[in-house]
């Protein structure tokens, strides 16, 4: 039945609300110093939006400087090792760094420039979202500080010299569970202190309003070109859509342009470690519950006393005790499906690309990959599938080298 | 005015220096309420809170020190000073009723600013505990109506751009923003983050309601761990005794003044 020009369905795509608000998630829960400084990204970020001049030089350094568009690339290999759906992979680790992160990164410079910040601070897990942050740095001249935990230091060693040779400063984080919550905690205390020279560039979809917002929206890209890219491979959209959730930027990115496609089954996938029943995990959404930090309200890990619990997985960018307020809103209401993979999944996930495909995947994207390799052979020959492969997978080799018993130094 | 953290460095200790604060002058006392990530704060009330939740301190067992203390002094003001997850995993209207009955008078959450006042704030009105607004030198005065509104006890200026105990601000710049922030409201404006010493105190006491001493009270209990980190046998009186001084130093400044 046709409807009239004028009716505009119910859409999953507007929000969050003017207060920041997915469903009860998301929110502005920051320490007054850095309020106005919130609302001034806000407002700066608003008026990015409505300038085509700030679009045009956003549109121009994806194309030229990150090579976007990332090809959609069937992975026929795969899908004919699986025996069931036509796996498609989003090649986002083709991007010039090698991962999603600079999408983000090159939108959020030019609206720091734009907000004459002389300085800009980060936090990392992998060290995707640091060395992305550090590239356009160097890229725009701009001095910056990265916080890092020691543990995530150690077993990103690669990415941590690459920030270095980008001319980032790199501080290590040594306190609570040294990972990517202790590196926000660090970046935030940072920023309360030099608020009137610094951007705090925020690396995924969580945090205080806008940041969720506005980094979804820089992440799109991923799910607008997917669509372009599969109708015009394949005249249709996909059946269905996997990405892996950290704080949940790669995934949101993809699934946030098919929201209101609700033949398109979209799948999260998040990191259950060790296992879900071990206790060691980060499955914020399969094992959480709702609770306030790093200025939003989102699922959460956390003890009785409402501590927060470490996270645990074998991929540095997975390992944090959140999740994303628009995930977790998307969790609620069932529109999204999310499942945990544990690291041993997303290990044998790793292995099958790398030896099918001759594609290393970071260890964040072989959890995608991993759920994407267990549904595909029960479905249709028809049936087809995207994988978000949100980055590479060079800088994890010294863990998987680890997690193989190798040393890499002495029996390879 | 002091800041100390509940449970810090373990429960019995903690509650021997809360009982005694009165007594060595305190006229306020704030009890920090342990949290895992505390954001806003710097490496001393980080390591307080660190040691606290290690000695098995929770929310409950906070209010139960305030209950305990209430047994002897049914008069000296306590701020609950804390985070905001604890509280909304306790169930805030819960919270706020076992905060009031345990003898509490008011909170600061530092994660909670206006833009959020119907998280806590105003169930913390309704439930008759006063709630406790932070304005900062970012605070200008297009948002500082915004930030009073709802205030009530007392402001708390935060002094300095920055974390607990980084840094401090000169009191001539303390006094201008007190008289800022009094334009906009009748409340008694205390000042806090970055005052280590009496002197320092005196000094900002002279321009504003109050001072108040965190980090550098914390640290005295720092300073007095032994080897495994336990409280040592002189902790109490010298956290108490620098109180003692702390409290000397204001008063001598406000009987001059």
């Amino acid at each position: 039945m046709s409807k009239p020009n004028t009716y505009r369905p119910n859409t999953l795509r507007d929000g969050p609300d003017e207060t920041g608000h997915f469903g009860i998630f998301g929110g502005q829960f920051v320490a007054e110093t850095l309020m106005p400084l919130v609302h001034d990204v806000a407002k700066a970020y608003e008026a990015a939006k409505a300038d085509p001049e700030f679009e045009a030089e956003k549109a121009y350094y994806l194309s030229q400087y990150v090579g976007r568009p990332s090809p959609l690339y069937l992975a026929q290999r795969l899908t004919d090792h699986l025996g069931g759906a036509k796996v498609y992979l989003k090649r986002e680790d083709l991007n010039h760094t090698g991962a999603h992160k600079v999408n983000n990164t090159i939108g959020q410079i030019l609206l720091a420039k734009r907000m004459g910040k002389s300085r800009i601070i980060a936090e990392t897990g992998a060290g995707q979202h640091g060395v992305a942050t550090a590239t356009v740095c160097a890229l725009f001249d701009i001095p910056c500080t990265i916080y890092m935990g020691t543990k995530d230091i150690e077993r990103q060693a690669p990415n941590v010299f690459r920030m270095k040779m980008l001319g980032a400063e790199v501080k290590p984080v040594t306190v609570g569970s040294c990972s990517l919550k202790d590196a926000l905690n660090e970046a935030i205390r940072d920023w309360v202190t030099n608020v009137d020279s610094t951007y705090f560039l925020i690396g995924t979809a969580a945090g205080m309003h806008p940041f969720p917002m506005m980094v979804r929206d820089f992440q799109c890209v991923i799910g607008d070109e997917v669509r372009e890219q599969i109708m015009e491979a394949e005249g249709r959209l996909p059946d269905t859509l996997v990405a892996c959730i950290g704080g949940g930027s790669n995934a949101i990115g993809l699934f946030h342009p098919f929201l209101d496609d609700q033949d398109v089954k979209i799948i999260g996938t998040e990191a259950a470690g060790k296992g879900i029943e071990t206790g060691e995990h980060a499955a914020s959404l399969t094992a959480g519950s709702p609770g306030v930090l790093h200025g939003n309200r989102m699922y959460l890990l956390q003890d009785d006393d409402g501590q927060v619990q470490e996270a645990d997985s074998i991929s540095a960018g997975l390992d944090y005790p959140g999740i994303g307020p628009e995930h977790c809103w998307l969790h609620d209401m069932g529109r999204v499906e999310y499942v945990p993979v544990t690291d041993t999944e997303a290990l044998d996930a790793f292995h099958a690309l790398t030896k099918l495909e001759g594609i290393i995947p970071a260890l964040e994207s072989s959890h995608a990959l991993a759920h994407a390799m267990k549904i595909a052979p029960d479905l249709p020959k028809d049936h087809i599938l995207v994988v978000n492969l949100s980055g590479r997978g060079d800088k994890d080799l010294n863990t998987v080298a680890h997690a193989m018993g190798v040393d890499m130094g002495v029996n390879l | 005015m002091t800041y100390v953290m509940s449970g810090d460095p373990d429960l019995e200790t903690g509650q021997a220096i809360l009982n005694g604060l009165p007594g060595a002058g305190a006229d306020i006392i704030e009890l920090g309420m342990a949290f895992s990530d505390p954001m806003a704060d710097g490496p001393s009330i980080q390591a307080a809170a660190i040691r606290a939740l290690d000695a098995g301190v929770t929310l409950k067992k906070t209010l139960d020190q305030v209950r305990t203390f209430r047994i002897e002094d049914d008069e000296t003001p306590i701020v609950l000073m804390g985070y905001y997850n604890p509280i909304h995993h306790y169930g805030v209207e819960a919270f706020v009723q076992d905060a009031k009955e345990a003898g509490a008078d008011g909170l600061i959450v530092v994660d909670l600013p206006p833009e959020e006042e119907s998280e806590l704030c105003i169930p913390a009105l309704q439930g008759g505990l006063n709630f406790i607004y932070l304005t900062t030198p970012t605070t200008d005065d297009g948002r500082l109506p915004r930030v009073v509104e709802k205030a009530s006890g007392f402001v708390y200026y935060v002094s300095v751009k920055g974390t607990t105990g980084a840094g401090s601000a000169a009191v001539s710049d303390i006094d201008a923003a007190v008289k800022r922030i009094r334009k906009h409201t009748d409340l008694p404006v205390a000042v806090g983050f970055g005052i280590t010493t009496p002197e320092a105190a005196a000094d900002v006491a002279a321009v504003s309601d109050a001072a108040v001493v965190g980090s550098a009270l914390v640290n005295r209990v720092r300073d007095n761990l032994d080897a495994d980190g336990k409280a040592g046998p002189g902790l109490v009186d010298e956290v108490l005794g620098f109180v003692g001084d702390l409290a000397a130093s204001v008063r001598k400044t406000q009987s001059k003044g």
